[in-house]
């Protein structure tokens, strides 16, 4: 992994969040291996485990290799009312998988999540930092064929 | 400063920045300056303006004329129209209804810059008497006035639990001799809550300038603004604010020569609504797992590395600096006797405009729906109320006339909690609703204690059940016997929530429940 991620940070037990995000930042696919938990645990002196205990408890965090786009669709309340059910079902016809899925051609993580604080569209997404809201049907075609087409 | 004839906002918050925002930008200031009028007419990039769904806005002042959903194309057509003929162009018109400055009323305390002043301008904030509060408070007043000032005020926290701010640092305030902590809440997560997130994009020195008043006021030297890992802008504007504060002297060593030190760190979340409790969020700060911790000691005592730590909410602190400035008599001739001041709603759902605002508390549900919320959508009939948040209660239509304040609210059985107001017509079903308040809280609950983490999944099970036709005599008494269990031996607030919307679903809205049941 690349060691500029660590010169940026004071081998200090608080930093251990923020390395994660930058770790998972700058990985092509998105997630923290098993590898960089070693390293990390290398660099601050404290056991994988424990690293691996916050991995999985912040849901921004993936220990699996993720798509290029990491689309996460709010399943709170607010968007929930606003048919939020329906635009996942759209998204997995569209993209052929569940949630919790990535593509086969690794462009695209289907992820749900608990509310993103911009319910006056709901429903919304993100897709990676992007935020796309008042979704329908129609949007979510034109957002999926606008990314690739920008791709190929 | 240059002084202008217009000052122009664009809307530049997440929406807006997916209609090609832009390119409207660059092409706007190009047709200024093909007219001359760069000279006359600043254009500023905005956080949000305060309303939603309205494509990428602009709002010219002095005039207070709004325009939205703009396209390009309609560019020529402004500048020609309004900024040279002076004649406002009607088809872009926001209707005077939806105005966010109708909505904002009056007097607002905490959003009285948004949208107004540049949020990434200091100086901005400065012309507009920002950190005179905090310059009052460090040559004039002692640490124990300020902290007496905010109890006089009964400041109650704005997160959810409504604690006095005051008494609450009154605690941290008389330990002495030790390292403090001041911590502000930004982990905004209860659903349908977004009022912080608009603070700290809108006006990030306010929430800045109140946190250092807080902090000097408890003896803190060190302080952390928590941020909820999505909110970049929030992150991104906050750190430009400190850098800036850190450049004028208002924070670092010996502040203004008076041996006050006080730095301040932005910490970023990681996806988890329990880091909203306080001793979890203290937990997530030292770069643990969330779980919050045994109470007492509160942190107030022990907290980040077992050092006193006040922990409060952004919108709590953004009201520190007009409290210190103008004085707690002022503060409290606004809201009620139990609840002074104004609170930050957001309205959401079956409305015409879903949005924010700030209004006085103890302003009706009524009165927030119709005039801030522009009534309900498409004229179909109001059904209920969720109020605030997951973590709230529903209310039906006898409860229209609520004041939106603890008090009136708890006679209801009802909590004020976040500010969240979900808002459902005689479509919605709350079956599905009450599934998905349950879901959320299944996913959310941190696995610490055994009440929060099997309570919630079987709720789930039960309601699953119930809402796909499967449900049977008995599930509703259930649910309600096993949320009761969970709230009195569940560790935190989480695992004690879910009975209010469960028992306050089945109170007003039994008969659709019954409906569903084999």
């Amino acid at each position: 992994m690349d060691q500029e991620i660590f010169q940026k940070f004071l081998p200090e037990k608080e930093n251990l969040i923020s390395i994660l995000h930058t770790i998972q930042d700058n990985h092509p696919e998105h997630y923290i291996s098993k590898e960089a938990i070693k390293e990390v645990g290398d660099f601050l002196k404290i056991p994988v485990n424990q690293i691996q205990s916050v991995v999985s408890f912040y849901s921004m965090f993936s220990s699996k290799p993720r798509g290029k786009y990491i689309i996460r669709l709010c399943e709170s309340p607010p968007c929930f009312l606003k048919g939020s059910e329906k635009i996942l079902e759209k998204l997995q016809k569209i993209l052929g998988i569940e949630a919790g899925e990535t593509t086969k051609d690794k462009m695209f993580t289907l992820e749900l999540t608990s509310c993103l604080g911009i319910c006056g569209n709901a429903p919304v997404m993100m897709i990676n930092d992007d935020v796309y809201g008042d979704l329908n049907d129609e949007k979510i075609e034109k957002i999926i064929k606008s990314i690739l087409g920008g791709q190929r | 400063m240059k002084f202008y004839r217009n000052q122009v906002l664009l809307s530049i918050d997440n929406p807006s920045l997916q209609e090609n925002y832009l390119i409207i930008d660059s092409f706007l200031r190009q047709e200024l300056a093909k007219q001359n009028l760069d000279d006359e007419i600043n254009v500023l990039d905005k956080g949000s303006l305060g309303f939603a769904g309205t494509g990428v806005s602009m709002m010219i002042y002095p005039e207070q004329v709004t325009y939205i959903n703009i396209t390009k194309a309609d560019i020529p057509e402004i500048v020609r129209e309004h900024f040279i003929k002076g004649l406002q162009v009607n088809r872009l018109l926001m209707e005077e209804a939806i105005k966010p400055f109708k909505r904002a009323e009056k007097r607002r305390i905490v959003l009285e810059n948004s949208g107004i002043i540049d949020p990434e301008n200091i100086d901005e904030y400065l012309a507009v008497g920002g950190y005179e509060a905090w310059e009052k408070a460090l040559m004039e007043m002692e640490p124990t006035q300020i902290v007496d000032e905010v109890r006089d005020a009964v400041l109650r926290g704005r997160g959810g639990a409504g604690f006095p701010a005051g008494v609450k640092w009154n605690f941290t305030e008389i330990l002495k001799g030790i390292q403090k902590y001041f911590v502000i809440n930004a982990d905004e997560g209860e659903p349908g809550t977004f009022k912080d997130r608009l603070i700290m994009e809108g006006d990030p020195h306010k929430l800045l300038e109140g946190l250092i008043i807080a902090s000097y006021a408890v003896g803190a030297t060190k302080a952390f603004i928590y941020i909820r890992g999505e909110y970049k802008l929030c992150i991104a504007r906050l750190q430009k604010a400190i850098d800036q504060a850190r450049e004028y002297g208002l924070i670092g060593k010996n502040i203004f020569g008076k041996g006050f030190d006080l730095e301040i760190e932005i910490k970023i979340g990681a996806g988890a609504y329990v880091c909203g409790e306080e001793t979890a969020l203290i937990e997530s700060i030292e770069g643990k797992r969330g779980n919050p911790r045994f109470k007492p000691p509160f942190p107030g005592v022990k907290g980040i590395w077992q050092k006193p730590t006040v922990v409060n909410n952004v919108e709590t602190i953004a009201n520190i600096p007009s409290i210190i400035k103008k004085g707690a008599k002022w503060f409290k001739s606004f809201g009620t006797d139990d609840c002074p001041g104004s609170k930050i709603f957001t309205i959401l759902g079956d409305v015409t405009n879903p949005g924010l605002c700030e209004v006085d508390l103890g302003t009706s549900l009524r009165t927030v729906i119709n005039e801030y919320g522009g009534g309900m959508k498409d004229g179909k009939k109001f059904k209920a109320a969720l109020i605030g948040g997951a973590a709230g209660v529903f209310l039906n239509e006898e409860h229209l006339d609520v004041a939106l304040c603890r008090k009136n609210l708890h006679e209801h059985g009802a909590v004020l909690g976040s500010g969240a107001i979900l808002v459902m017509n005689e479509e919605a079903s709350i079956v599905d609703i009450m599934y998905s308040v349950i879901k959320f809280f299944r996913h959310e609950s941190c696995g610490k204690c055994s009440p929060c983490r099997l309570g919630n999944e079987q709720l789930y099970q039960l309601i699953s059940k119930i809402r796909f036709g499967k449900g049977k005599a008995g599930d509703l008494e259930k649910m309600v016997s096993i949320s009761e269990a969970m709230q009195k031996t569940s560790f935190c607030a989480l695992g004690q929530s879910p009975v209010m919307s469960i028992k306050s679903a089945f109170k007003y809205f039994k008969p659709e429940f019954e409906r569903v049941l084999n």
